[in-house]
């Protein structure tokens, strides 16, 4: 058991789980920073999953599958940045009604283009190993340029700034708006970059594969302090603990797999009540459009 | 969590006419999802109508859905009263489908309705309300943001239950627990033999009671004030500590009510999955209904009918279609309120 935790195969898999909720994490940290609460993340994850899907599957190319899951998140993002700064709706209300449009919106194309109820046709992969995989390597890259794109560029600096002080960006011309919207298109690409990973790494579109990922990623941005690299560095601690989980189920250790799955929640709740909610501070004008 | 928009949008006028911008948006992207597949959109929706309230097991069904959704969304609009995001009422829900459910099977089978459904009720509601009052208690002794530590309950109730299940519950291989006292088992209220039953009374004694706690009462003044300004609340002399934690409790007791439905209603067992979803479409009914019982009421029936609707044209249009609905219909109900607020600014007879 021990020796098999340590193996490569564990840590392989670690890392297969762990791209969907990072990319995710690191997708709405960048749409918070800039002032837009991201609850539609799950919808950007099946959105994207299921672009990456059909791309992939009409033009049996994997890379053109995550370009395709990267689109479906912006376009997702993109209603949700209209709703919320052209129209001024509830930001809350925007994230939970696009993930309800998700769930079923998926399903309705599923059964439109392909005329099936819950998977999609196969879609080439990457292979079984985990270091061929580019969005593994592209999360990577994520998560270590975005911390420096936010601290030192200037697209950066003004999503900073449209999060926190949107009236310092207006003093020297610049929109918050327009702003919110890169920032957003950015954070909308990444989470459907998450989608593509789910789809590509079990070889299809699943309906409802996202299961409450977007969630989760949610909570780990939060529990980061809407740090981008935190943010993912605490998605693969939530990784970790789902493949210890999947190795206890197959090794067959008595500790009950129901039970093993709730440790990322249970430590998550533990890390609250112990260190309390006060570490991290959310930018000053989010959700205040 | 900026939650000043729960503020109404100030005349009963403005929300009809909001409601009305929002269902023609909704009709509209309907139609477009049913040109898609390749269906004239008048004729589904005509068909759509017409046989959902033509069939009495389809109003049934669609009253079943109605009956816990509008337990849930006001679940999630007595939270939001007071300020808080309650994510949570599937966890909470999930919670007291498996207290009320065992306390069910517990009873001895000889007992009484009038001891029996009382004694569910109550674990359902204590089981929900102990994970509200967990949320409540980490935001306000631990300042833990009640979003993540609802999203985070739902997953460890929602694994506790299975555990629970697989463990001790389910019979022989099956996904289904021991089945509850006769007496504690609700009427079906009829409707061509669909699984509407008495809860639904359950839910609308919820919906008065909480309109009144929430308008006629210090109670629901206390959470109201404690929602719009936490620090003018404080000064001006509430307990906000108590009132959030009161809150998010009474809120995760309501939604634990909602297994009633489910538990006492319909399936008579645990089982696995049961109102699942429910929850989660409890936030859009809070949503929709603009935080008011009644709206949530109103709003939960527009969501069952959907559901209903969906089963009712499924040989025309995948079913699918209505549940893209679900969710335009709460997008468009939120653009077309924020559009009111802005471009409506001088209503009739000068009344704001």
């Amino acid at each position: 058991m021990i020796e098999s935790i340590f193996s490569l195969a564990f840590f392989a898999q670690v890392l297969r789980i762990a791209v969907p909720y990072a990319f995710a994490a690191m997708g709405g940290a960048i749409t918070e920073r800039s002032g837009v609460i991201d609850l539609a993340l799950e919808a950007k994850l099946l959105f994207g999953a299921f672009a990456a899907a059909a791309v992939g599957h009409a033009t049996g190319s994997p890379y053109l599958g995550i370009v395709g899951g990267c689109a479906a998140g912006m376009m997702v993002a993109a209603v949700q940045l209209w709703c919320a700064l052209i129209l001024r709706a509830d930001q809350v209300i925007i994230g939970v009604a696009l993930n309800l449009a998700a769930l079923g919106g998926t399903r309705f194309l599923l059964q439109l283009v392909y005329h099936e109820g819950a998977n999609s046709p196969p879609v080439p992969g990457f292979g079984n190993s985990v270091a061929a995989n580019p969005l593994l390597w592209l999360a990577v890259v994520a998560a270590i340029a975005l911390p420096f794109a936010l601290a030192r560029t200037r697209w950066g600096l003004r999503t900073r700034a449209a999060g926190d002080r949107p009236d310092s960006l207006v003093a020297v011309g610049v929109s918050p708006t327009r702003t919110r919207f890169y920032a957003g298109l950015v954070g909308g690409a990444l989470a459907g970059a998450g989608g593509a990973q789910l789809t590509l790494s079990v070889g299809g579109f699943v309906a409802d594969m996202s299961a409450g990922r977007g969630y989760i990623a949610l909570a780990m941005v939060i529990l980061a302090g809407w740090r981008p690299a935190y943010g993912a560095l605490a998605c693969l601690a939530i990784a970790f603990f789902e493949a210890f989980r999947i190795q206890l189920q197959v090794s067959g250790i008595g500790i009950p797999h129901e039970l093993a799955q709730l440790a990322p929640y249970v430590l998550t709740l533990a890390v609250l009540i112990v260190a309390g909610g006060k570490h991290g501070r959310p930018p000053r004008s989010l959700g205040k459009i | 969590m900026n939650l000043a928009w729960i503020a109404p949008l100030g005349s009963a006028r403005r929300e009809l006419k909001a409601a009305a911008i929002a269902l023609l948006v909704s009709v509209a992207i309907g139609s477009v999802l049913m040109m898609l597949a390749g269906r004239a959109p008048g004729h589904v929706w005509w068909l759509m109508i017409t046989r959902t309230f033509g069939d009495e097991y389809l109003v049934g069904q669609l009253l079943y859905k109605a009956t816990a959704l509008a337990l849930t969304g006001v679940a999630v609009a007595v939270a939001l009263d007071a300020g808080m995001f309650n994510i949570g009422a599937e966890g909470q829900l999930t919670a007291g489908v498996l207290g009320c459910a065992v306390v069910g099977a517990a009873l001895p089978a000889s007992t009484p309705a009038v001891i029996a459904v009382p004694a569910c009720l109550l674990a359902a509601a204590g089981a929900g309300g102990a994970v509200g009052a967990a949320i409540g208690a980490l935001r306000v002794y631990r300042e833990a943001n009640e979003v993540i530590t609802s999203i985070m309950f739902n997953a460890v109730v929602a694994g506790l239950a299975l555990w629970a299940g697989n463990e001790w519950l389910f019979q022989g291989g099956t996904t289904r627990g021991p089945a509850i006292a006769e007496g504690a088992q609700l009427p079906q209220l009829g409707f061509g033999g669909s699984a509407v039953n008495a809860s639904l009374v359950l839910a609308v004694m919820v919906i008065a009671g909480v309109w009144w706690l929430r308008s006629r009462s210090t109670w629901g003044h206390a959470w109201l004030a404690v929602g719009r300004d936490p620090a003018t609340a404080h000064a001006t002399g509430f307990d906000v500590a108590h009132v959030r934690i009161l809150a998010m409790t009474a809120s995760g007791a309501i939604a634990g009510l909602a297994a009633s439905n489910f538990v006492l209603g319909h399936k008579h067992a645990f089982e696995e999955g049961l109102g699942r979803g429910t929850g989660f479409l409890g936030v859009a009914a809070a949503l929709l209904g603009r935080q008011h019982p009644v709206g949530i009421g109103v709003a939960a029936l527009v969501l069952g009918f959907l559901s209903s609707g969906g089963i009712a044209v499924s040989d025309t249009v995948p079913k699918e279609t209505t549940e893209v609905l679900m969710g335009v219909v709460v997008l468009s109900i939120a653009g077309a309120a924020a559009w009111v607020r802005t471009h409506d600014v001088a209503p009739e007879g000068g009344r704001a």
